[in-house]
C-alpha cells in the first residue's frame, strides 16, 4: 500500500529530524522538570485531588508547546514540496502519529517528574498510567489539528490557545474524571459511559482531521 | 411587501410572547412559583441560537465546497448573531438560577458546558480577526467552524443529558411538561420560540445587508 507507505515515511522523516536536533524534546523536558518543580516549591507534596488537577494542567501546557511546533518548524518551501508529492491526508496522518508518539513520551515523563517531586498518592498506578496515555492521544490529536489551522493563520502560538483552551476543556475534565479512579478504592459510577464518550471525541476529531484537513492545505 | 410578511409575524409573535408570558395564569410548580415564565424567554434563545449556529455551518461547508465568498459572509454574520443570542440565553438562566438554585453560576452541567460551547464560538470569532487576508481567513474560519459545531452538539446535547442536572424535567427536579396539565405554558411557549427564532434570523438577515455593503467592492 503507497498510501500507508508515504505516511510512515513522513513519520520516519520527522523522527529523524527530531532525534538529530533534540531541541523539542530537551526543551520540553526542560519544561516540564522545571514547571513541577515550581509547583513542589510552592506547595510541597498536595492531596491526591490537587495533584491530580495539577498533573492534567502540567499535562495541558506540554501538549501545547510540544505539538504547536509540529507545523511552525516546517517552512513554506518544504509544505509546498511535500504538497506536490503526497495527498494531505498522508500528511496529517503522519503529524496524528508522530505527535501520538511524541505525546506518548512526554507523558511518561511528566508522570514520572509529578510523582518525583510532588510524591505518588496514586493508588492504582496501571490504571492509571493508562488513563495518561489515552488523555495523551487525546490531547494530541486534538492540538495538532488546531496546530494545523493556527499554521495557516499567520504561524500564531497565541491564536493555538485562543482556540485550543475552550475545545480542550470538556476533554480535560473527562480525564481528570476517569483517572479519580486510580486514587479511590471505590468504585466510580457511570466509567464506562466516560470512556466511550472520550472514545467517540477522538474518533470525532481523526474523522474531521481527515476530512478537513485537505481543505486547509489548498493555499 | 409579499416578502417581509415573517417580520411582521415575528412582531406580533414577539409582543403576544411579552404580554401573555407575564399575564396568563401558570401552573405553580414547587419551588418555581412565577419564575417559570422564564421558559418563554430562557428556552427560546437557545432555540434560537442552534438554528442560527446551524445556519452557519450550512453555509461554512458550502463555502469549502465552492469557494464563494458570500457564503463566508453568511456563516460569520449568523455566528456571531448565534452568539448574542446564546449570551442571552446564558443570562436569562443565570439570573433565574440564582433565584431558584441559590446560585449564580453553579456546578450544574448545563450551565458548564454551555459556558464553554460560547467560549468556543468566542474563539471563532477570534479567529476571524486575527487573520487579516480575505480568502484565507474564508478558508481556515469555516474549517474551524465545521469543528465547533462537530463539538457543540455532544458539549451541549448529549453530555448533559448522560449526568444528573439541576435543571427542571432531570433527576429529581418535577418537569414543566407534565405539570402544565391546563396547557397554558405550551400555548404562550410555542409562538414564543417561532418568534424569538424569526428575530435572529431577521437580526441576521440585517447584518448580512450591512456587510455586504462594507464588501460592496469586491463583490461587483
Amino acid at each position: 500500500m503507497p498510501v500507508i507507505h508515504q505516511t510512515l515515511t513522513l513519520v520516519k522523516k520527522d523522527l529523524v529530524l527530531e532525534l538529530r536536533q533534540k531541541y523539542a524534546f530537551y526543551g520540553i523536558l526542560l519544561y516540564i522538570i522545571s514547571t513541577v518543580f515550581v509547583i513542589n516549591m510552592m506547595m510541597g507534596r498536595p492531596e491526591e485531588q490537587i495533584w491530580n488537577a495539577l498533573f492534567w494542567v502540567v499535562q495541558l501546557f506540554v501538549s501545547v508547546n510540544a505539538i504547536a511546533k509540529s507545523f511552525i518548524q516546517e517552512s513554506r518551501g518544504r509544505l509546498l514540496y511535500f504538497y506536490s508529492l503526497v495527498h494531505p491526508r498522508c500528511f496529517i496522518a503522519a503529524k496524528l502519529l508522530y505527535n501520538i508518539l511524541l505525546m506518548g513520551l512526554m507523558s511518561i515523563i511528566a508522570l514520572a517528574s509529578c510523582v518525583i517531586f510532588l510524591g505518588n498518592p496514586i493508588i492504582n498506578i496501571g490504571y492509571f498510567i493508562g488513563v495518561v496515555m489515552l488523555g495523551g492521544l487525546s490531547l494530541s490529536l486534538l492540538f495538532t489539528m488546531l496546530a494545523a489551522i493556527a499554521a495557516q493563520a499567520n504561524q500564531n502560538a497565541a491564536l493555538m490557545a485562543i482556540m485550543g483552551f475552550p475545545i480542550m476543556m470538556p476533554l480535560l475534565m473527562l480525564l481528570a474524571n476517569i483517572a479519580r479512579s486510580a486514587f479511590v478504592p471505590v468504585l466510580q459510577p457511570g466509567l464506562p459511559n466516560m470512556f466511550l464518550l472520550l472514545a467517540g471525541m477522538d474518533v470525532l476529531i481523526i474523522g474531521l482531521a481527515m476530512i478537513l484537513f485537505p481543505f486547509l492545505w489548498k493555499d | 411587501m409579499a416578502k417581509h410578511w415573517w417580520k411582521a409575524l415575528a412582531v406580533l409573535l414577539l409582543l403576544y410572547t411579552i404580554i401573555a408570558g407575564f399575564l396568563v395564569k401558570i401552573p405553580v410548580i414547587e419551588n418555581n412559583e412565577q419564575s417559570t415564565r422564564n421558559l418563554f424567554f430562557h428556552v427560546p434563545m437557545w432555540i434560537s441560537m442552534y438554528t442560527l449556529f446551524t445556519i452557519s455551518v450550512i453555509n461554512s461547508i458550502r463555502y469549502l465546497g465552492k469557494y464563494d465568498l458570500k457564503k463566508d459572509i453568511l456563516a460569520s454574520c449568523s455566528a456571531n448573531v448565534g452568539v448574542l443570542f446564546g449570551v442571552m440565553g446564558f443570562i436569562t438562566g443565570s439570573v433565574w438560577a440564582t433565584y431558584t438554585w441559590g446560585g449564580t453560576l453553579t456546578s450544574d452541567p448545563k450551565q458548564i458546558s454551555t459556558a464553554v460551547a460560547l467560549l468556543i464560538y468566542l474563539a471563532y470569532l477570534v479567529l476571524r480577526m486575527s487573520v487579516t487576508d480575505i480568502d484565507k481567513r474564508a478558508r481556515v474560519s469555516a474549517i474551524y467552524n465545521i469543528f465547533a459545531f462537530a463539538l457543540l452538539i455532544p458539549l451541549t446535547y448529549i453530555i448533559p443529558r448522560m449526568v444528573d442536572s439541576l435543571h427542571p424535567g432531570s433527576a429529581t427536579s418535577p418537569g414543566f411538561r407534565g405539570r402544565d396539565t391546563s396547557g397554558t405554558l405550551m400555548m404562550v411557549f410555542y409562538p414564543a420560540f417561532t418568534g424569538w427564532t424569526l428575530l435572529g434570523v431577521w437580526i441576521y438577515t440585517l447584518l448580512v445587508r450591512y456587510k455586504r455593503l462594507e464588501l460592496k467592492n469586491i463583490f461587483k
